[in-house]
């Protein structure tokens, strides 16, 4: 018994990318610790989705009929228990995600597996896997262990592990969910909100605002600035829920990724792990922030300690 | 008709903070208080669906902590909450958030309540772990990340907008009595009122010990945990190459930079 065991997320018929992440770091954490990699994959037709996984490390893939193919919390975590019993793996690794967010603690609890979220590093200290996260806003890691815990359920922060280099030969394999009855209902998906005249992916050059524009008035003096620099104006998660912009314009994991941004100001944004999730791989990022202390400055190329309205004013007159 | 609220007090650092001579956490002294962002928008949820509906809803938060998170509690009172419950003994102390679950699962297995919210994560740890784990532990129906809700208490079910990557969403009818873990953005917070304020102070709070809970000594703290923190340390980070002077002087360094970047200069 033992091995690795990795969960695997789709969204209407399209492997998510971070699947592939969480298998590089299962495929990375079997270097310490010598274990199998298995992978698994629910849905109504989970063969479709076999070729994808077929990668460098994996050793075998099992595929899961379940009873439909968008995500369900009672189905996942059903059949992950009845995975975890079967195989008894040391490690369950499973992506940071939206949709793993609504099945890992009930899984964690029902089997008492040791658990923790957000893992960005995952070592071996003997017959003991240690996972490292953040804490206090990112302020500080936290080694986190399990004693006493045969299986040990972590969840993947997306983005913290590259993906494995080339094609593998897996084995295949077949496993039957458990009989249940789920109490949710899957009933539809909503798409993203058209982005109008928005368009924070294609952008190659983003202005973007946060809380500490302080006030839904001072949109409009960072909008101007934005077009005289001929930047694309986007925004954290707080100005979209206010309603003092569009959620088009709003960067990060649940708006959008500056997928072709070279150039990324952020004024008045302190940098959290979701709105980092959507530019931190910007290659020039500039940071504007009256907090020295700010996250975004671990990942500014430039910072700027100073009041976001002072060094827009100045800037005004260089356009 | 009774919806409970978990809350949490959340901690920032103050700058300069020193650890542990442990290493296991944060020294105490740099602790910044206050009450998780997530939990005014759970919070308020709750309290509109007692100003929207026909029944007598009574609305009740709790939190596990020691006798300082009593300043959030009085801060959901004075919103509006009806009745405020803290858990506490020192072994929660060395809790995570699934033990911090079994707690509030002893509490609303007491409590019977009609639905339960609680924030999507705390804003300190980010676990997003606490109220998916009381739903696992109550083996309740459950939807996590929910930004948008349609429900009317009693009802058999409720319509949960659920917020995914991306931009998108995800609707689904989840059975109730049901855990949800409400996102940012799902309504607008309110104030509390001066008069809230001053009458949440003289307010009593229900404190309560895990084992008169019903908990036992093995679900409590850390032999209820599945996790222990082993280390806590400050982590070698990227740092920008800080522009400094007066505000013309940065913002003539930051217009020649962009328009290096854009190949202007």
């Amino acid at each position: 018994m033992g091995g690795i065991l990795v969960i695997a997320e789709h969204r209407q018929g399209q492997l998510r990318p971070v699947s592939i992440e969480v298998i590089g770091a299962a495929v990375a954490a079997r270097e310490a610790g010598g274990e199998r990699v298995t992978v698994a994959v629910l849905g109504a037709a989970p063969a479709a989705f076999v070729d994808a996984l077929k990668l460098a490390g994996v050793d075998e893939i099992v595929t899961v009929r379940t009873q439909t193919d968008a995500f369900d919390p009672d189905t996942y975590q059903a059949v992950a228990h009845a995975l975890i019993e079967a195989r008894k793996p040391s490690l369950v690794l499973l992506p940071h995600t939206i949709d793993t967010l609504g099945y890992a603690a009930p899984l964690a609890v029902k089997g008492n597996y040791g658990f923790t979220t957000d893992a960005f590093g995952l070592a071996r200290d003997g017959e003991s896997w240690i996972a490292t996260r953040s804490g206090y806003g990112q302020k500080v890691n936290m080694e986190i262990e399990f004693p006493g815990r045969a299986s040990v359920v972590v969840t993947v922060r997306p983005g913290a592990f590259k993906a494995p280099e080339g094609a593998g030969t897996p084995e295949v394999s077949e496993f039957d969910a458990p009989a249940l009855a789920p109490r949710s209902h899957h009933e539809s998906f909503e798409e993203p909100a058209a982005s109008g005249d928005v368009d924070i992916a294609g952008a190659d050059f983003i202005m973007s605002i946060g809380r500490g524009i302080g006030e839904e008035t001072h949109v409009e003096q960072f909008r101007e600035l934005a077009s005289s620099l001929g930047a694309t104006l986007g925004c954290s998660r707080p100005i979209a829920d206010s309603g003092w912009l569009p959620k088009a314009h709003q960067v990060g994991q649940s708006g959008k990724t500056a997928a072709n941004c070279k150039l990324y100001i952020a004024m008045g944004i302190s940098g959290s792990v979701q709105h980092m999730a959507g530019m931190k791989h910007v290659e020039n990022i500039i940071a504007v922030n009256t907090d020295p202390e700010a996250s975004i400055f671990s990942i500014a190329k430039y910072g700027i300690v100073g009041d976001i309205f002072d060094i827009a004013e100045e800037l005004r007159g260089h356009f | 008709m009774k919806i409970l609220v978990a809350i949490k007090q959340v901690a920032s650092l103050d700058e300069d903070f020193e650890l542990r001579d442990d290493d296991r956490d944060v020294e105490a002294d740099f602790h910044v208080f206050d009450l998780n962002e997530w939990d005014h928008y759970a919070l308020e949820q709750a309290l509109l669906l007692k100003e929207a509906g026909n029944s007598d809803i009574e609305v009740v938060v709790v939190t596990v902590g020691p006798e300082r998170a009593d300043e959030e509690l009085r801060k959901c009172l004075a919103k509006g909450a009806d009745r405020a419950i803290r858990i506490w003994s020192d072994e929660l102390e060395e809790a995570d958030s699934v033990g911090v679950a079994r707690a509030l699962a002893a509490l609303a297995r007491r409590e019977a309540p009609d639905m339960i919210f609680a924030g999507v994560q705390a804003s300190d740890h980010a676990y997003g772990a606490t109220g998916m784990a009381l739903a696992g532990l109550l083996d309740w129906p459950h939807a996590a990340v929910v930004a948008g809700l349609e429900y009317t208490p009693g009802a058999g079910t409720a319509s949960a907008r659920r917020e995914l990557e991306g931009g998108a969403y995800a609707n689904v009818t989840v059975q109730c009595p049901a855990v949800l873990t409400l996102q940012l953005g799902i309504n607008t917070p309110r104030y509390a009122s001066l008069r809230g304020i001053k009458q949440a102070a003289s307010r009593p709070i229900e404190t309560v010990a895990p084992d008169a809970l019903g908990l036992s000594a093995d679900e409590t703290g850390p032999r209820g945990s599945l996790s222990r923190i082993r280390r806590v340390y400050v982590p070698e980070l990227g740092r920008a190459q800080m522009i400094d002077g007066t505000p013309a002087e940065q913002a003539a360094r930051l217009a020649g930079i962009i328009k290096e970047l854009r190949g202007e200069a």
